[in-house]
C-alpha cells in the first residue's frame, strides 16, 4: 500500500474536549446527581478466603434513612455461566473469595448514612485457606477457588486453578538448541500492577418498578455494561439504556463491571435512583489489576547472533474467577522474532485476589519482558549490539509469526533502524548509567462496530459513535469523517451516543477504535455521499452514475463533465428537503484486518549504587502506528505507555501479606510515577501503512507499554553489572543485587 | 463534630482541655486525611491559625522563632530563616507539594508523631525547642524531649505548641537534611538524615549533630555518629565510621516500604551524604 496524500489526517487540531475537561465542565462518573438519589456504599469482606456463614442485615435496614440493604441473596438464578462469575464478582454468594469482595450493600439518603448501616452489618466469616502466589496456586493441594473449571488438557501435575492451558509455536526446540552456540535459560517473576486511572469507578443506577432502567456510568464500554447488566437483572437489553460519563482513565480496567449491578438492585429494591461511587480503596481491593506472572524463558543463539530456538513457559495469576489472558502472552512473546524452532506455553491461574481484567495489552508485557531481557543477556554475553541482533533475527513481512499467522506490512525494521539512527543510541554514557533496549508488540482488534452520521442543512454534519472516546477518537474519527467527505474538519461534531441512539459497539480496547470506528467512519461518509450523488443527479436530471465526488462536492462526470458547476455538501444539504429529505450515512460492521504493530524502546538508567535508586535520564520510543490521524494523541498514547511500563518496571506492585490482605490499597505505597521521576519521553513515529485499513490505521494505544518492561531492566541490569530476574525493580532488590 | 476557631493561645486550651476528643488542626495536611480515613471525627476541632502571632516568623537574641501556623511555603520565602537553617528549611519544604506546602505547618509535622516526618531530624539536629501552652502555662521543652512513638508524642491533654525557637546558629556551622524514597516527591521517607556541624577556623568539624529519621519508633540523634564526624574534615575514615554508627542506632521496621537491611544501609548512606551538604555549606572543603 502506497502513502496517500491527505488533507486533514496527520494535522494536530486542538481536542475537542479539551476546552469542558480543563474548565471543569466535563461530566464524569461520579458528577451526575439527580433529585431524590440515594448513596451507595459497599460492605467488603476483610478476609481473603472465607466462608460467608450468615449475613444479618436487620440493625442496618432498622437504621433511619437507609432504604435498601442487598447481600448476595438477591443476584441468586443466574443463567449464564460467565455472567454469573461475573455478578459473583460484583457481589459474594456463599464465600469471600479474597480481601475487598464485596458482601453486601446499603442505599441510604446519605453518604454518612449509608457508611453508619455498613458498621450495622454483621457477617460470620468461616475462615479458609487462601493462596495469592502464582506458583503455590499451582502446586497440587492448593487450596482450590472452584472446582469443575480445570483446563482439561491438565493432569494431577497442577492443581485446580489451573483453569487455562495454551501452547504456540512451530519447529523442533531440540534442533534449534543444538545448533546454538550460547543458550540462556531464566526465569522470572512480575508483580501484579493496576492501571491506575485517576476516576474511580462511578455510576447513578435508576431502576423503575416498570422494568425501565438509567444507567450513567464510567465505562469503556456500555454496551458490554447493557448485556452483563441486563443479564444479571434479568432485563431485556432495550429496557436498559447505558449512557457512557466522560471517562477519567481506563486503560484495560473499565471494560466490565463491579459497581453497576449493585446500584441497579438497591435501585429496584428501595426504587430510588441510586449513585454508587468507589472510594481509591475500593478501586485497588476490588477493580481488577493485571496478572502477576511467573515466567521461564529458554532462548540459544548462534555467535554471530541468530536465535536458532525460544522456549517460554508462562503462568500467570489472574485472581479469584475463571479468566483468559496468559494466551495473549503465549502469543506475543516471540512475535518480534523470525524464527524456525520456537514454543510458548501458557496457565491462567486463580489465586485469592481480585479477578484480573485488561490492562492495556494484556499479557503480553511481562511475557515479552522476560523474553527481551534473556536476548539482552545473550547479547551481552557474546558482545553483540543489541539492535543488530534484533535485526538480524526482526519478523518481517512474510514471516510466520510464533503464534501461527504469516504477517502482512509490518514496521519492526523500520523502528529498530530508526533506533540505530537515532542519537540517543550512540550518545555516551554518564557513570552508572546502562542503556537498555526492547521491542514490543501487540495483536489489535477490529470487532463490532456501528456508526451515524447526519449531513445538517446548513452543511454542518453530526456524527454518532458508539465507543466511549478514552484515547481521543472523537477527533480522529471527526478528522476522517472530514477526510472522507472532503470539508473542514470544524464542519463535523462527533459525540459518543448511548446505547439507544447508535447500534451495538464493542468495548473500547484492544487499540481497536481508531481503526474499526474509523472504518466504519469512512463507510458511512460513503454512503452519504452516495446519497448526495444522488440527489445532484436529482436536481442536474442526469442518471446517478454520471456524478463524482469530489474535494467535498459532487460533479458530473463521463460526457456530462462540465455540464453543471459541482454542488458541494453543503448546497446539497441545503435543498435537501426538497430532494428527499434528510441525508444520513450509517454503517455497521465487523472488520478484522486490524494490522499489529511493533514498536521499540530505548532508555538511560542511572542507578545510585549505594541506593539502589533508579532514575530514568532519557528516553526514546519509536511505534509503526500504520498511519498517526492525530499525531499529538499518538504520541501521548506512546509517552503514556512508556510511563506506565516504567512503572511497572520500578515500583508498582500489589503487595499481599501473609494473611492474604493487600497492603497497599493507595497511590502513596502503589507507586506510579509523578512527573518528576520522569525525563519527557521522546515518542518517534513511524509509519507502515496497514493494508486492512483504507487509510493505514493500525492500532496505537498498547503496544507502547510493552517494550519498557525489559528496557527498563536490560538498562538497570547493565547500569549494575548484574541482570536482575523480577519485577518491580524497586531500590531494596536493586541494592540487594549490587551486594 | 464542632469546628471552633480559637481566638488566643489560652482559649484554645481551654477548648483542648475541656471535653474528650478535642483536637488542635493547623494545616489539616494529616488531621483532615487521617478523619477522612478512619470515617471518625474529633468531637470539637481546633482551628489555631487565627491566635495572634502564631503564624509569625521573628528574630529573637536567641535565635529564630517560627510560629507554629508557618507552612511550608512561607519558610521557604523566608531569607534570614533560610540562611540560618538552610537544612530544617529543606527538611519543611521536601513535605508533599506546591499544593500542600501551602498548608502544612512544621509543628503540626512535629505533633502528628510520624517516625517518618521529615521536619523532626533537621528539628533535633538543629536542637530546636518548643515552646508549650498548656494548662499551667507557658513552657520551653527541646523538640527532642517531645518524642513518643509511632502517632504519639509526650504532649498532654491540652497542650498546644505555640512556636519553635531554632537557636542562633553559630559561626562556620550549617545543616542539611536528606531523606530517600523510591520516587522523586510526594513520598514518605524511606530513611532519612538531618546534620548540623560546626567547623572550627581550620576547617575542621568541631561540633556536629547527626539525627536519623524513619528507623526507629521516633526520630533519633546519633551521639556516635557526630563523634566519628567530630575532629576530621570528613575523611573517609570518618563518614565510614559515621555510617556504621548510624547503621547501629538503626531500630527499623520491615514493610512494605523498606526492609530492615535496606533501611538500615540507606540510613548510613544519608547521614553521610548530608554530613557532606553541611559541611560545605558551613565552608568546609572536601
Ligand atoms: C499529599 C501529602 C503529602 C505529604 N507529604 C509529606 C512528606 O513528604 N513528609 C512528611 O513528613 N509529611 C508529609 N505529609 C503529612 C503532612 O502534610 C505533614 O505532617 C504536615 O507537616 C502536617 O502539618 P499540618 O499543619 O497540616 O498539620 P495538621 O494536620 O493540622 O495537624 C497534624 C497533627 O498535629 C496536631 N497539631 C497541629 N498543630 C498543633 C499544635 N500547634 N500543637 C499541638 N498539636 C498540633 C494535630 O492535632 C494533628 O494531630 C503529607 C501529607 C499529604 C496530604
Amino acid at each position: 500500500m502506497s502513502k496517500q496524500d491527505f488533507k486533514i489526517l496527520g494535522t494536530r487540531p486542538i481536542r475537542p474536549d479539551g476546552l469542558d475537561k480543563v474548565t471543569g465542565k466535563a461530566m464524569f462518573g461520579a458528577d451526575k446527581s439527580v433529585t431524590g438519589m440515594l448513596h451507595a456504599r459497599i460492605l467488603r469482606s476483610p478476609h481473603a478466603h472465607a466462608e460467608i456463614v450468615s449475613i444479618d442485615t436487620s440493625k442496618a435496614k432498622a437504621l433511619p434513612g437507609v432504604k435498601a440493604v442487598i447481600t448476595g441473596a438477591d443476584f441468586d438464578e443466574l443463567k449464564n455461566r460467565w455472567t454469573g462469575y461475573t455478578s459473583q464478582n460484583c457481589m459474594a454468594q456463599d464465600r469471600a473469595l479474597y480481601d475487598g469482595h464485596a458482601v453486601a450493600a446499603v442505599a441510604a439518603i446519605s453518604k454518612s448514612i449509608a457508611a453508619a448501616a455498613l458498621k450495622l452489618i454483621e457477617v460470620e466469616y468461616n475462615l479458609l485457606p487462601h493462596v495469592t502466589d502464582v506458583d503455590e496456586a499451582m502446586k497440587p493441594g492448593a487450596p482450590v477457588l472452584h472446582v469443575g473449571v480445570k483446563a482439561r488438557k491438565l493432569g494431577d501435575e497442577v492443581s485446580g486453578n489451573t483453569v487455562g492451558y495454551y501452547s504456540f509455536g512451530h519447529g523442533d526446540l531440540e534442533t534449534g538448541f543444538a545448533e546454538a552456540d550460547e543458550v540462556i535459560e531464566r526465569s522470572f517473576k512480575t508483580a501484579a500492577t493496576h492501571q491506575g486511572y485517576i476516576e474511580p469507578h462511578a455510576c447513578l443506577a435508576d431502576l423503575g418498578s416498570d422494568g425501565r432502567g438509567e444507567l450513567w456510568c464510567s465505562t469503556q464500554g456500555h454496551y458490554n455494561v447493557r448485556l452483563i447488566c441486563a443479564e444479571i437483572l434479568d432485563i431485556e437489553e432495550s429496557q436498559l439504556r447505558v449512557t457512557a460519563s466522560e471517562i477519567g482513565g481506563g486503560f484495560g480496567g473499565k471494560t466490565t463491571v463491579f459497581i453497576e449491578p449493585v446500584a441497579l438492585m438497591l435501585s429496584r429494591k428501595s426504587g430510588k435512583p441510586v449513585k454508587a461511587v468507589m472510594t481509591r480503596d475500593e478501586v485497588f481491593r476490588a477493580s481488577g489489576p493485571t496478572m502477576s506472572s511467573s515466567m521461564d524463558i529458554k532462548i540459544g543463539m548462534s555467535k554471530d547472533g541468530r536465535i536458532t530456538a525460544a522456549q517460554a513457559k508462562l503462568r500467570y495469576q489472574g485472581g479469584a474467577f475463571p479468566y483468559q489472558m496468559v494466551m495473549m502472552g503465549a502469543m506475543s512473546a516471540f512475535a518480534a522474532y523470525d524464527l524456525d524452532h520456537v514454543q510458548s506455553e501458557g496457565w491462567d491461574v486463580m489465586t485469592n485476589r481480585p479477578k484480573m481484567i485488561s490492562y492495556r495489552a494484556p499479557g503480553a508485557p511481562m511475557a515479552v519482558y522476560a523474553v527481551e531481557a534473556v536476548v539482552d543477556e545473550l547479547c551481552q554475553k557474546l558482545e553483540l549490539d543489541p539492535i543488530d541482533t534484533r535485526l538480524k533475527n526482526a519478523a518481517r513481512e512474510g514471516t510466520k509469526s510464533s503464534y501461527g499467522p504469516t504477517f502482512k506490512a509490518i514496521g519492526l525494521v523500520e523502528a529498530l533502524e530508526a533506533a540505530k539512527a537515532h542519537p540517543h543510541y550512540s550518545a555516551p554514557l554518564a557513570e552508572n548509567t546502562g542503556r537498555g533496549v526492547s521491542c514490543g508488540f501487540w495483536f489489535n482488534f477490529g470487532g463490532q462496530v456501528s456508526v451515524s452520521m447526519a449531513i445538517n442543512a446548513d452543511g454542518t454534519v453530526n456524527l454518532i459513535e458508539g465507543n466511549p472516546d478514552i484515547g481521543g477518537s472523537r477527533a480522529s474519527i471527526s478528522m476522517m469523517a472530514a477526510e472522507a467527505l472532503g470539508i473542514p474538519l470544524d464542519r463535523i461534531r462527533t459525540i459518543v451516543g448511548d446505547t439507544a441512539s447508535v447500534g451495538f459497539s464493542d468495548v473500547t480496547d484492544g487499540s481497536r477504535v481508531t481503526f474499526a470506528v474509523g472504518i466504519a467512519t469512512i463507510n458511512a461518509a460513503n454512503a452519504a455521499i452516495k446519497e448526495m450523488c444522488k440527489r445532484a443527479a436529482m436536481i442536474w436530471e442526469i442518471d446517478e452514475d454520471a456524478v463524482e465526488w469530489v474535494d467535498g462536492a459532487a460533479q458530473p462526470t463521463g460526457h456530462n463533465a462540465g455540464e453543471f458547476p459541482p454542488m458541494s455538501l453543503a448546497e446539497i444539504a441545503a435543498v435537501s428537503g426538497k430532494t428527499g429529505g434528510p441525508i444520513a450515512g450509517h454503517h455497521e460492521g465487523a472488520p478484522d484486518k486490524a494490522g499489529v504493530s511493533f514498536g521499540v524502546h530505548l532508555v538511560d538508567v542511572e542507578v545510585d549504587p549505594e541506593t539502589g535508586f533508579t532514575a530514568v535520564k532519557r528516553y526514546t520510543a519509536f511505534q509503526d502506528v500504520g498511519k498517526a490521524i492525530h499525531p499529538a494523541y499518538v504520541e501521548g498514547q506512546i509517552q503514556g505507555g512508556a510511563v506506565q511500563g516504567i512503572g511497572w518496571a520500578l515500583n508498582e506492585e500489589y503487595i499481599y501479606g501473609e494473611d492474604g490482605r493487600l497492603q497497599n490499597p493507595g497511590f502513596l505505597d502503589y507507586r506510579i510515577p509523578v512527573a518528576s521521576d520522569l525525563p519527557m519521553i521522546d515518542p518517534v513515529i513511524i509509519e507502515v501503512p496497514n493494508p486492512g485499513h483504507p487509510f493505514g490505521v493500525r492500532g496505537c494505544g498498547e503496544t507502547a507499554i510493552v517494550p519498557p518492561l525489559a528496557a527498563v531492566s536490560n538498562g538497570v541490569s547493565r547500569a549494575i553489572g548484574k541482570r536482575m530476574f523480577e519485577l518491580p525493580m524497586s531500590p531494596p532488590k536493586i541494592l540487594k543485587a549490587i551486594g | 463534630m464542632r469546628y471552633i476557631v480559637a481566638k488566643n493561645s489560652r482559649d484554645a486550651v481551654a477548648l483542648l482541655g475541656a471535653g474528650d476528643g478535642a483536637q488542635p488542626i493547623a494545616g489539616g495536611t494529616d488531621v483532615l486525611v487521617q478523619m477522612k480515613l478512619s470515617g471518625v471525627a474529633p468531637s470539637v476541632l481546633v482551628d489555631l491559625k487565627k491566635i495572634p502571632g502564631i503564624r509569625d516568623i521573628v528574630l529573637e537574641d536567641g535565635g529564630i522563632r517560627i510560629g507554629a501556623c508557618v507552612s511550608g511555603a512561607e519558610m521557604g520565602e523566608n531569607d534570614a530563616l533560610k540562611n540560618m537553617w538552610p537544612g530544617v528549611v529543606e527538611a519543611v519544604e521536601l513535605i508533599g507539594s506546591t499544593q500542600v506546602q501551602g498548608r502544612a505547618t512544621m509543628v503540626g509535622n512535629l505533633c502528628n508523631g510520624s517516625p517518618a516526618a521529615d521536619s523532626v531530624p533537621a528539628l533535633l539536629a538543629a536542637e530546636a525547642i518548643a515552646r508549650i501552652e498548656g494548662q499551667d502555662g507557658q513552657r520551653d521543652i527541646p523538640v527532642f524531649g517531645l518524642l513518643e512513638g509511632p502517632g504519639r508524642t509526650k504532649l498532654g491533654k491540652g497542650d498546644l505548641i505555640t512556636s519553635v525557637l531554632l537557636p542562633k546558629a553559630a559561626k562556620n556551622s550549617a545543616d542539611a537534611y536528606l531523606r530517600f524514597i523510591p520516587r522523586t516527591e510526594m513520598d514518605i521517607a524511606v530513611a532519612s538524615a538531618g546534620v548540623n556541624l560546626q567547623l572550627d577556623e581550620a576547617g575542621v568539624v568541631a561540633a556536629a549533630k547527626v539525627a536519623l529519621g524513619a528507623v526507629a519508633p521516633t526520630a533519633v540523634l546519633v551521639e556516635d555518629a557526630a563523634a566519628a564526624l567530630i575532629g576530621t574534615r570528613l575523611d573517609e575514615a570518618a563518614v565510614k565510621q559515621c555510617a556504621e554508627a548510624c547503621e547501629k542506632a538503626c531500630n527499623p521496621i520491615d514493610d512494605k516500604r523498606g526492609t530492615i537491611e535496606f533501611r538500615t544501609k540507606v540510613a548510613g548512606v544519608m547521614a553521610t551524604r548530608a554530613a557532606k551538604i553541611a559541611f560545605q555549606r558551613a565552608g568546609g572543603l572536601l
